[in-house]
């Protein structure tokens, strides 16, 4: 875990990141000559999490961005003009106008759903994809993002409380950026970590540094690892800042002038370049590249966008049903043998037994099965042998996981509320195992690539 | 009687016994069925219209969980983008609406929005008259008959039960199917023993007449009917018509019917404003005005919650009486 990145590997998070900033500075341009139809929300100051973590993914697995991971979306493999369209809600843009900002999909090729405004409801989904797709036979992992303002939903906690009880392929990125609107965090929850919420659900977390894009990655990679190699959802808190207004009609006065310095001096492209250079992966000739690359596609797909038409008006009408096979042929892509899931390998006894119940005398210190109703003698006698039976619930019913958390701290909240010093901390699986810090990390804070603040990890909290 | 596997030999079936054939046909037939909800697996649902599914298909489908009816609906709208035709039970349908955010504005919207079809299905038992008091007797249908994108079924035959919950499950579209719990063991018919459907969106003319149309589904269809044959003693005859699904409504079978009697009674247990009646007699006024002869009058329950003491629930609820009275006062005009 934890190697270096490949040369590819470093300069592809930088490629995204300069690209994700340059497409939403287009849009607030656009945004200024009234080409916006709606509202504009900005990742100013958190690319590094959007492009970080979706850049763990496979391309099979899946993701649904929130309103701030134009990043996520880009890395996924979207168009930029795909964002610029769908923001002037242009008939060419991938919901044909019905929809604007980063709320549409592709559950076919690029594999991301749609988020909708209401906060949490994503995250029961993605562990909904997750499930399925395990189900399925497919080894994909989901992930998804929420606020520290939307961690305060009801969905955040049936979502994730019902994703760990399945076991679920998934991993939920905490973006705490400090400000849920206009109410700061410590006016939301009383935790100095959100990331602690993964305790309540028996669920593996970390805290990263959400600045610096390389411990990003590869946290979230190790996260990403584990929840497909079957340890259940993880929950990563990325600590950064929100830079800008809730969008772009709110100046934001609310925010503490010295809280906006202190992160505006930490900007994460600033601090990769700066790392990229000392790591001579970054000179200025090839930030002129991709400065002009960047350049040259955008103009290009800004042009797409303008050129756009609108949608007909007609078009509100139509779409509301899918009328069947001629609009959508809804197939599974099964990747395991169809006789697994079918009777009689798929037929079990329908019978519950809880690790210590009844294990005393009358039945001869042994868990006692829990029948419930008619269930006990009408039981098939198509029963798989005990031993695969067991191995059914286990998988399917599981306990709380035994590991705990990985849970460290990365900073104190300044006492100008600017909270999370901590550079580019990783977080460790166990202290047995105590991950490096991101190798070769970029710069955090100071500058100083190898100070590394980690964590006590799990056991200390239990 | 019961069986764990979903098949009778009995050829008379419950509605319960049809909503439990329809669940296991369709998993046997299709993988990519599955069941979530609470108490659905081991238990075999609350009111045992799972039973023996576990058994049958494991717990990779018969999936139970924790009490989430959000997640329950989120985690099965996920499946569904996977290719999964996933059935999600609402342990009593009155909890549907602690996961409405989910149906109307994940589910409801992913088709128009960005087209993603949630080919799921969410069932329940619902309705009074079993003395379930406020927060077990909901007809909560009229929230989501107000949500473009859903489809909303209450049939009240078991062979209707049977056909159309198949129908739904193979539909591309989210689906709410009610159960009236009242009609669960009440009510036997028998029903082929091979596989069909009913399809959506077409009400059924249970009885013809010519002096007046009764518009109802559900429970009260049957006391409906029971209205008509006492009305045909007074040489009455009500024509009685089982719409089915109330989402998409089937107007053609309303307006051919009020074209022949040119009188119409909507009979639901929903309570009054905003029920069905309201939106079917703002259809007849705009499409079919001049074949009225008489007011569109609504037989309905009480614009109140549904009370759990006997004596007050008879008195919230309609029932076959008022459907009469109601029937003649309609028929002099």
């Amino acid at each position: 875990m934890n190697k270096e990145l490949t040369r590819q590997q470093y300069l592809d998070l930088y490629y995204y990141m300069r690209l994700n900033r340059a497409v939403e500075d287009t849009m607030v341009k656009l945004f200024r000559q009234n080409k916006i139809v709606g509202g504009l929300y900005s990742s100013l100051g958190q690319e590094a999490i959007s492009v970080g973590t979706a850049y763990a993914l496979e391309k099979k697995d899946w993701l649904a961005p929130m309103i701030r991971n134009i990043g996520a979306l880009l890395v996924k493999g979207v168009p930029a003009r795909d964002i610029f369209t769908q923001h002037m809600a242009k008939y060419t843009s991938p919901t044909l106008g019905k929809d604007g900002t980063s709320h549409f999909g592709d559950l076919e090729k690029l594999h991301i759903v749609s988020p909708i405004s209401m906060l949490g409801d994503l995250i029961p989904v993605m562990a909904g994809v997750a499930i399925g797709s395990r189900y399925l036979g497919q080894k994909i992992v989901t992930m998804t993002w929420i606020g520290d303002g939307g961690s305060s939903t009801g969905v955040f906690h049936e979502g994730l409380n019902f994703a760990a009880t399945q076991k679920a392929p998934f991993v939920l990125i905490l973006e705490n950026n400090q400000w849920a609107y206009s109410t700061p965090v410590r006016r939301q929850v009383p935790l100095e970590n959100l990331a602690d919420r993964a305790k309540a659900y028996g669920i593996q977390s970390y805290i990263v540094d959400g600045n610096d894009v390389v411990a990003v990655y590869v946290t979230a990679k190790e996260a990403v690892d584990r929840a497909r190699n079957g340890e259940g959802p993880i929950l990563i808190e990325a600590k950064s800042f929100r830079r800008m207004g809730h969008a772009q009609h709110d100046p934001a006065e609310y925010v503490p002038k010295e809280q906006r310095a202190y992160w505006e001096s930490r900007d994460p492209i600033a601090l990769y370049e700066k790392f990229l250079s000392g790591e001579k992966l970054l000179d200025d000739k090839s930030k002129k590249e991709v400065e002009s690359k960047i350049d040259a596609l955008l103009a290009k797909d800004r042009d797409f966008a303008e050129n756009s038409p609108m949608p007909p008006p007609e078009l509100a009408e139509k779409g509301v049903y899918c009328t069947g096979d001629d609009c959508h042929k809804i197939r599974p892509k099964w990747e395991r043998p169809l006789a697994e899931v079918t009777p009689p390998k798929s037929s079990i006894a329908a019978v519950w037994t809880v690790e210590g119940f009844g294990a005393g005398k009358g039945s001869g210190g042994k868990n006692a099965p829990i029948h419930f109703g008619d269930t006990a003698e009408t039981a098939p006698a198509v029963s798989p042998p005990e031993a695969e039976e067991e191995a059914i619930e286990e998988k399917l019913a599981p306990r709380t996981p035994v590991k705990v958390v990985a849970k460290k701290s990365p900073g104190r909240n300044g006492k100008n509320g600017a909270s999370t010093r901590s550079s580019k901390s990783v977080g460790g699986k166990s202290a047995a195992k105590s991950v490096k810090p991101a190798a070769k990390s970029s710069a955090g804070a100071n500058g100083k690539s190898s100070d590394a603040r980690r964590a006590p990890a799990g056991k200390a909290r239990r | 009687m019961a069986s764990t596997n979903g098949h009778n030999t009995d050829s008379q079936v419950t509605f319960l016994e049809a909503i439990k054939q329809a669940m296991y046909e369709e998993m046997e037939r299709d993988p990519s069925v599955v069941l979530i909800g609470e108490d659905v697996g081991v238990y075999g649902g609350a009111f045992k219209t799972s039973e023996g599914l576990l058994e049958k298909f494991g717990w990779e489908r018969v999936i139970d969980t924790p009490i989430s009816e959000s997640a329950i609906i989120g985690a099965a709208c996920g499946m569904s983008y996977v290719g999964l035709r996933p059935i999600c039970e609402m342990q009593f349908i009155d909890f549907i609406v602690c996961a409405f955010n989910q149906i109307t504005n994940f589910v409801a919207k992913g088709h128009y929005l960005w087209n993603a079809p949630a080919p799921i299905v969410v069932r329940g038992p619902s309705g009074g008259g079993v003395h379930g008091g406020p927060f077990h007797s909901a007809n909560p249908e009229m929230y989501f008959v107000h949500t473009p994108g859903l489809k909303v079924i209450y049939p009240s035959t078991p062979y209707d039960a049977k056909g159309l919950l198949k129908a739904a499950v193979r539909d591309n579209n989210p689906v709410l199917f009610f159960e009236h719990k009242y009609l669960y063991r009440r009510i036997k018919e028998e029903i082929p023993a091979g596989d069909y459907t009913v399809p959506i969106g077409k009400a059924a003319v249970r009885r013809e007449g010519k002096h007046l149309t009764i518009l109802s589904y559900a429970a009260m269809m049957h006391n409906s009917l029971e209205a008509a044959d006492a009305l045909a003693k007074e040489n009455i005859e009500a024509e009685v018509i089982d719409l089915r699904t109330l989402l998409p409504l089937d107007e053609e079978t309303i307006l051919k019917s009020v074209k022949k009697t040119n009188r119409v009674l909507v009979v639901h247990e929903d309570t009054k404003t905003g029920g069905i009646a309201g939106e079917i007699a703002a259809i007849l006024c705009e499409k079919a005005f001049s074949d009225l002869d008489g007011p569109i009058l609504r037989v309905t329950a009480l614009d109140t919650p549904v009370p759990y003491s006997p004596p007050l629930e008879q008195h919230f609820l309609p029932n076959t009486q008022k459907v009469i009275a109601t029937a003649k006062e309609l028929a002099r005009y």
